[in-house]
């Protein structure tokens, strides 16, 4: 599952992409204690499955939590990216 | 004013439902769906996988209470008691406050497993606008979801954002999708983006000589643009489907599938218990599984 | 030499007339359906209270979301423009300005003249708005002012889940049913508030020297909320919400020499 979190409104679109099927297969999860703001959770999800996905107060403002690693005019340094062995995690701004 | 509403226009109709023809006593597995909505909530009974009866009311103030109200209505001259029920499932923002229910789901998946049931085996894109949310699914042919979006963070493009327009504009919410096709052309959507900035724009539009459907095919219009662009934000599969309150209102299902160009499937029930209607369906796979 | 600034906001026209860069008149009218009907007849008041006629003013010019309405005008300036002007002129050691207006919030950044550097704007929502703060005041049953006063009352903030103004309305309503005190209500209402427009401070950079204008400015409860937020103490001048009227006044007189 591609689980979409996140928000849009007048100021753009900003959500996390996360590629649960890839996640499920990730033991250790390393992107949860990589994010220096702690927005991503480990859950089981409707399907049994073990996956990351962003917790629920950070998900209607993570232009503004996801802010100290990606200003909107500034370098790009995503931790969660990085941590990620599979490639399974994707911002849309 | 936001208390003692006077104008209640946005109410819509409750109503419960069972089918006389089935005898639930000759069932073999009696399941319950229940979606506490953040606006509406539905309970839905199913025995051996056929609807049997249902509910749709308005949500208290409290989510275990309406959890309740709505099983004993969809119960109401059945003979069916909580303890009929084998298994159930609660679904929606409230679901962790069913206290009867014996496993939480969340309504993204709830509405993927019951689009088979509520419009046919090709359902592949689900489009469910809510009270206060909107949400697009993409499912398999098993009913499993293989992607979603949601937004609520904003009323734009919400079920609860046409309820101020139509106290705003003094229009039972049932007209407001046709009334909003009764214009001689169709005027450019409402600018803003906000509900709270479209009002402001329509008590000037109102003021400029606009007549109440134009300024409502206006503000639909918008709406069904700001939906439009979550669904292009994951993309359409066919066939597609909308469900949800919106679902009733013509004039917000026909400008998507007029900008889209392509048709939703016609629902075989109401549209608003599609999310309890998958939590029964949930019910009876994890029973299933148990044994 | 005399001049006029007109600022036509979404919700109120403000009219400010200056001689030799001192304040002689200033007056203001709700904007209406027909905002330059209304941004004439403030102006006429105006220049009635000065004692003056339209042919002594030297220069008009107009500022605010209508500014192209106000037809009376010798030119227009962008909200920017004026609101920097203004506040380097009434808070001269200022150099980033905070402008809440109804429709709208604003941070910029400027240089020791009120040449903007750097400006970010949030009009697409009403939550980063002085809306946002009505509609709750209503959901109270209170005046915005009220509302102001009572949450300096406030024991403790409960949090608030909705950013959208609509969905805000309904959880202030829900919390008042829980019998959360009111003031505690007013004050988590005004702290929602002060993280949204917090972060459009940040995006311009804060610096020590932080003014506000607007309306906002004039609520006691908001600006607490925004201080305790950003850390800092903000400059507050007495008519906030003419500083952008007087940007535009003072930009005109600038023309003209």
């Amino acid at each position: 599952m591609i689980a979409n979190y996140g928000y849009k409104d007048g100021s753009g679109e900003f959500f996390i992409s996360i590629d649960t099927a890839k996640c499920a297969q990730c033991e250790a999860k390393p992107c949860v204690e990589a994010c220096p703001e702690k927005i991503l959770v480990i859950f089981t999800d409707d399907y049994d499955d073990e996956v990351i996905g962003v917790k629920e107060e950070h998900r209607k403002k993570i232009k503004y939590s996801c802010g100290p690693c990606k200003p909107i005019t500034e370098k790009r340094n995503l931790s969660c990216q990085k941590a990620c062995p599979s490639g399974a995690i994707v911002h849309s701004w | 004013m936001a208390t003692g509403k006077k104008k209640e226009h946005w109410r819509w109709e409750e109503s419960n439902w069972h089918n006389p023809e089935i005898d639930w006593v000759k069932a073999r597995i009696i399941t319950a769906g229940v979606d506490v909505g953040s606006v509406s909530s539905q309970a839905v009974i199913m025995c051996d996988g056929k609807l049997f009866a249902y509910s749709n009311m308005r949500t208290g103030s409290n989510s275990p209470d309406s959890a309740l109200n709505a099983i004993n209505w969809a119960m109401e001259e059945t003979g069916l008691t909580l303890d009929d029920l084998h298994y159930t499932v609660g679904t929606g923002y409230g679901r962790i406050n069913v206290p009867f229910a014996n496993r939480a789901v969340t309504e993204i998946a709830c509405h993927a497993r019951s689009g088979g049931f509520m419009y046919g085996p090709t359902v592949r894109t689900i489009l469910d606008i809510g009270g206060q949310d909107s949400k697009v699914i993409h499912c398999d042919s098993k009913g499993k979801v293989t992607s979603f979006i949601m937004n609520d963070k904003c009323a734009a493009g919400t079920g609860r954002g046409m309820e101020v327009f139509a106290d705003l504009l003094d229009i039972p919410i049932g007209e407001v999708g046709t009334r909003s096709l009764d214009v001689e052309e169709e005027p450019e959507p409402v600018s803003s983006t906000c509900v709270v900035f479209a009002k402001t724009e329509a008590v000037g539009l109102l003021h400029a000589g606009w007549s109440k459907e134009r300024v409502l095919a206006a503000y639909c219009s918008s709406m069904a643009q700001r939906v439009l662009s979550l669904l292009n934000r994951i993309g359409i599969k066919k066939d597609l489907v909308i469900t949800g309150g919106i679902a009733k209102n013509i004039g917000i299902v026909s400008r998507i599938e007029d900008k889209l160009g392509i048709t939703a499937l016609k629902p075989r029930y109401d549209t608003q218990i599609a999310g309890a209607v998958g939590a029964a369906l949930f019910a009876r796979a994890l029973i299933e599984k148990d044994n | 030499m005399i001049t006029a600034g007109v600022d036509a906001g979404n919700k109120f026209t403000k009219v400010v007339i200056i001689r030799d860069g001192e304040v002689i008149s200033r007056d203001q009218l709700p904007s209406g359906f027909d905002r330059r009907q209304s941004a004439f007849k403030a102006f006429k008041r105006a220049l009635s209270t000065a004692g003056l006629n339209e042919d002594d003013v030297q220069k008009v010019m107009a500022t605010g979301a209508g500014r192209s309405e106000v037809d009376f005008a010798g030119g227009t300036v962008t909200e920017v423009g004026a609101a920097a002007r203004g506040s380097i002129h009434v808070i001269p050691e200022s150099r980033t300005v905070i402008d809440v207006g109804a429709e709208e919030g604003r941070a910029l950044k400027m240089d020791e003249t009120g040449k903007v550097l750097n400006f970010t704007i949030s009009d697409k929502c009403a939550a980063g708005a002085g809306s946002f703060i009505e509609m709750m005041s209503q959901a109270l049953e209170i005046t915005p002012e009220e509302m102001g006063s009572l949450s300096l009352q406030a024991v403790q903030t409960v949090p608030m889940n909705a950013q959208c103004a609509v969905f805000a309305e309904s959880e202030v309503i829900s919390l008042i049913h829980s019998r959360v005190p009111k003031a505690d209500i007013a004050r988590s209402v005004f702290n929602a508030m002060a993280g949204r427009i917090s972060s459009l401070v940040r995006r311009v950079g804060l610096n020590k020297e932080l003014a506000m204008i607007g309306g906002m400015a004039k609520n006691p409860g908001f600006v607490r909320e925004l201080e305790k937020d950003l850390d800092t103490k903000i400059f507050l001048t007495e008519n906030p919400d003419f500083v952008s009227a007087l940007g535009a006044a003072l930009i005109a007189a600038e023309k003209i020499s």
